[in-house]
């Protein structure tokens, strides 16, 4: 690929089409919508979210002035959904970040270390993913008082094995190239090799890979908080809304409906963002799904 | 063939070995004490330490850990410090209820996935394959203890077609065989439902791909050549190979699906593997917990292993080279 065509079969060079992706424009437009609702959220909708209403308030079905309804408690849908988003948001980004960090670092270890390390840091691997995650991830939640912190490491450290294998994979790949051998011939250190010329060429494939798995993690989240495990009141959670709406689903309809709309709009947003990105960016990993 | 079976069992014996050991000492060195489940309050200290004293949890960490390698090498999980069964019966009636959940889930999931995959490849098909992929796509991305939810909401609380929860009607002991059987699968269609909407384009992708390629094969050409009709190509020739990689995704699915299992049993009060495990995990419940964790692991691993033998059998592309353990 020498020139940048309007042909060019892999879309890097055409940012200006971006926007008319099927994928890439609802995916941006939902993604960075909700970011800026997370950020805003004072703004949007002042007023504490878990502060009591007036006994009237309580369970009142969506109307002008409570557009999603109220809660047992008389605490307006909207105003606990908006703020809502900031623990999803954050959750989900937090803890991808971890499982990437790390699973970029084993998976270029072994890609490019010595082939007794391949073998310990892929056998490893393949231990972790040999089980469900999400009993592992109940296990380690549940095991000390439920918070924040302890749900973003725990999904952080349980997520990492798939994008170490994707990692590795794609730097046996980079290894075998010929900016590599010259790299290598000009003397420099297998460490310089290693993080100077082929972990920039990897780039692409963890930007995508992170974008496809903060839905995952965002799911996870929801149902960690669904469980009690997650983030604790007054912290306001998608998960722990529904929760909340369980008892009540028929007379309170808009209590449990109306967060699981949230959850699944924000991980279908990730979801089409990420699968338009890898088209655009690693168009050879098409095959490659999100973990569980 | 042997060597690599040899191989390939040591090394998930192994695996199951260092992950159940990890669990062990996990669960007991975290704060919380199952007593608290067992012992009331007003019984005081002195109770509190003879009950543990005879349950053999005053014990070092290590020595607790040899006795309960000991034991579970014959094949004794021990008692539920709970309940007062041992941890074989709690398993032996949870687990056919979780693979009841999961192999009919996967069979509809398979289906599903088979059914979107075959409209994507029919260019004739476009706009449908078009609302299959919108629709595959939302689906993957909803919360599947919501969803289970909203299909109680709906289907259960408002139009009374299904029971919102459990795997039997409260009389169904009374029931005849073939009522009793009606009952269950009632009973079951929900769950099965959610945990298989939930997940089918994923696989539908995968097979999509894969007939895609299979389709540009000369083979296909051939048969196409020689005149037979579309549906006899895609349905004889193209499915068949087409076929071959879902074994392995077979075995990958596996922990993804138990895991499934796990929100859906919660969400539907279905009395598998995955409730038990998290009432077990709630109350510290530690026989319980490991019984649970090891059958789960070695059925995954068991799965994959699975997998891989029968991918061998029946695809004789597929060498059995020394790097393969990776």
């Amino acid at each position: 690929m020498n020139q940048s065509r309007p042909t060019d079969p892999y879309g890097q060079a055409s940012p200006g089409r971006w926007w008319t992706d099927s994928r890439l424009r609802p995916g941006l437009v939902i993604t960075l919508g909700l970011g800026l609702v997370a950020l805003l959220a004072p703004l949007i909708a002042p007023g504490d979210p878990a502060a009591l209403g007036a006994a009237a308030d309580r369970l009142l079905a969506p109307s002008f002035q409570h557009l999603l309804g109220t809660d047992l408690l008389g605490r307006d849908v909207l105003t606990r959904l908006v703020h809502g988003s900031r623990v999803s948001l954050l959750v989900g980004w937090v803890s991808v970040l971890v499982a990437v960090l790390l699973g970029t670092g084993v998976g270029l270890a072994a890609g490019m270390g010595p082939r007794w390390l391949d073998r310990l840091l892929m056998n490893t691997t393949d231990a972790f993913m040999a089980f469900p995650r999400i009993f592992l991830v109940l296990l380690l939640v549940s095991l000390t008082t439920p918070s924040l912190l302890l749900v973003m490491t725990v999904l952080g450290l349980t997520g990492w094995m798939s994008v170490a294998r994707l990692v590795r994979a794609e730097a046996l790949s980079l290894r075998e190239r010929d900016f590599v051998a010259v790299a290598h011939g000009l003397g420099l250190s297998a460490r310089k090799v290693a993080f100077y010329h082929v972990l920039p060429n990897l780039l692409p494939t963890v930007i995508v890979a992170a974008t496809l798995r903060v839905g995952g993690a965002i799911l996870a989240e929801s149902f960690l908080s669904f469980l009690g495990l997650g983030a604790q009141e007054p912290v306001v959670s998608w998960g722990g809304m529904i929760q909340q709406g369980r008892d009540f689903l028929l007379e309170g309809w808009w209590l449990t409906t109306f967060p699981g709309v949230a959850i699944a709009l924000t991980v279908l947003g990730y979801n089409l963002l990420g699968e338009g990105l890898r088209a655009k960016l690693d168009p050879r990993n098409r095959g490659e799904g999100r973990d569980g | 063939m042997i060597s690599w079976l040899a191989r390939r069992i040591a090394v998930s014996v192994l695996l199951v070995f260092i992950l159940i050991s990890a669990v062990f000492f996990i669960v007991r060195l975290a704060p919380g004490d199952p007593l608290d489940q067992i012992v009331e309050e007003e019984f005081g200290a002195d109770s509190r330490d003879q009950m543990r004293h005879r349950l053999g949890l005053d014990e070092p960490l290590f020595r607790q850990y040899l006795k309960w390698l000991a034991a579970s090498l014959q094949g004794d999980f021990g008692t539920s410090l709970r309940q007062q069964r041992s941890v074989g019966s709690i398993i032996g009636e949870a687990l056919p209820a979780t693979l009841l959940l999961t192999v009919t889930a996967y069979l509809l999931h398979l289906l599903l996935a088979l059914g979107a995959a075959l409209v994507s490849v029919d260019r004739s098909r476009r706009t449908l394959d078009q609302g299959i992929q919108a629709v595959g796509l939302t689906l993957y991305s909803l919360p599947a203890f919501w969803l289970g939810l909203m299909l109680i909401m709906l289907l259960s609380r408002k139009l009374g077609w299904f029971p919102s929860g459990g795997m039997h009607a409260p009389d169904a002991r009374f029931m005849s065989g073939g009522a009793w059987f009606a009952d269950l699968l009632h009973h079951l269609a929900l769950p099965v439902i959610t945990l298989a909407l939930g997940s089918f384009m994923g696989t539908a992708r995968y097979l999509r791909t894969s007939l895609a390629e299979v389709l540009g094969q000369d083979y296909i050409l051939s048969a196409r050549s020689r005149g037979l009709s579309e549906r006899r190509v895609l349905f004889n020739h193209a499915l068949r190979n087409a076929l071959l990689p879902v074994i392995t995704l077979l075995g990958l699915s596996l922990p993804f699906l138990l895991g499934g299992a796990v929100v859906v049993e919660v969400v539907f009060g279905w009395p598998g593997m995955g409730r038990v495990a998290i009432e077990a995990i709630w109350a510290r419940d530690y026989p319980v917990i490991m019984g649970t964790t090891l059958v789960s692991a070695l059925t995954v691993v068991a799965g994959s292993l699975l997998a891989d033998i029968l991918y061998r059998r029946v695809d004789p592309r597929v060498r059995f080279s020394s790097r393969e353990g990776l």
